[in-house]
């Protein structure tokens, strides 16, 4: 099988090239396409990339693959393959450090930017704060996110503007602590969202959803968030 | 929190309200004339004339004019903050933007007054 690459090292290199492999896939097996870098890796070790848990739990090897983001650990090669050929890129919109690698900061800027963490003024119980089986429910859907950047690496408005538009993964875990029963600074929280940028660059053309790993849905996230924004503003 | 400006309301809620209810007045007017001229089979200029001078028409078509200058810039505002920005054009980025939304203000403003004058000329 052909497996054409993304190579590019800005200590050497003066453009970005995309590389060719000729791989002998084992018979009657359905490989990973983390599978398949390795087997690009024992012919060539200067592949950079990133991996770490090969089972989709830690979110590290998030990539293009023949044009869709997603993770190379459980994307099967027979699903990414087209005509015959196997094409990886590094997630788009993000500057490249090296192959494969991409720079995070934007991102985890946006996350950090939500304050992904539980905020309550009122005293602490002496045990735990406790939540009724019913408002635990409501984060279904949202704790699940393993911050890949599958999502907010497929999106125009975060390519475009992501020093200012939160992005589907940012925000489906602003999302994730406004819907927090047990979170006191649902107010504040909004406030910070409200501008024309952070929520509403966010067009609701849906390539999260497309290519979200776990099958989470920021988009409908996006929809609370603007939903309580509304009746908080009219 | 993002700051900003150029857009309509400094605020995105309102700015997405705005967009959206500007969008039905636009798409009530359009559907109205669209019927009148249907139904109106041999439409003469007389016919078309006494449509507009009556009080109810010009209230409409001024409420669909305003719609359509908020709706244009706040459609036009977006295009211009994700294509003409520093990450497109580098330095020039600013004076580019800034360029295109006077431009825009001019039109729309122009637009407005001149409709203005023809509505209440009838």
């Amino acid at each position: 099988m052909l497996v054409s690459i993304y190579r590019y090292n800005p200590e050497t290199d003066t453009a970005p090239r995309m590389q060719d492999y000729q791989i002998e896939l084992p018979p009657g097996k359905d490989l990973m396409v983390l599978d398949v870098l390795q087997l690009v890796k024992d012919q060539d070790v200067t592949l950079a990339y990133r991996r770490s848990c090969r089972e989709g739990v830690c979110g590290s090897d998030g990539m293009n693959i023949s044009g869709m983001n997603g993770l190379a650990c459980i994307t099967p090669v027979s699903s990414a393959v087209k005509n015959g050929k196997l094409v990886l890129r590094p997630l788009p919109g993000l500057p490249v450090i090296r192959d494969l690698v991409v720079d995070m900061s934007a991102f985890y800027k946006q996350y950090e930017r939500i304050k992904p963490y539980l905020q309550n003024d009122e005293p602490p119980p002496t045990i735990e704060r406790l939540q009724s089986p019913e408002d635990r429910a409501k984060l279904e859907g949202l704790w699940e996110c393993i911050l890949c950047a599958c999502c907010s690496t497929s999106c125009p408005s975060f390519w475009w503007n992501p020093d200012k538009f939160v992005g589907p993964a940012g925000l489906l875990q602003a999302y994730r602590f406004l819907a927090d029963s047990r979170d006191t600074h649902t107010q504040q929280r909004l406030s910070e969202l409200e501008d024309p940028f952070s929520v509403f660059r966010c067009r609701g053309i849906m390539n999260c959803v497309a290519v979200c790993p776990k099958g989470l849905n920021p988009t409908r996230a996006i929809g609370h968030i603007r939903n309580m924004l509304l009746e908080r503003g009219v | 929190m993002v700051t900003n400006i150029t857009s309509l309301g400094r605020n995105g809620l309102y700015d997405w309200l705005v967009q959206r209810v500007s969008a039905v007045v636009l798409l009530a007017w359009f559907v109205f004339v669209g019927l009148f001229i249907a139904t109106h089979g041999d439409l003469q200029y007389g016919q078309w004339r006494d449509l507009f001078a009556q009080t109810w028409m010009r209230v409409f078509t001024l409420a669909a004019l305003l719609s359509l200058c908020a709706h244009a810039w706040i459609g036009l505002w977006t295009v211009a903050t994700d294509y003409l920005t520093k990450l497109a054009l580098g330095a020039f980025a600013t004076l580019a933007r800034l360029g295109f939304l006077l431009i825009v203000f001019a039109v729309l403003l122009t637009y407005l007054v001149w409709a203005v004058q023809i509505l209440w000329s009838i």
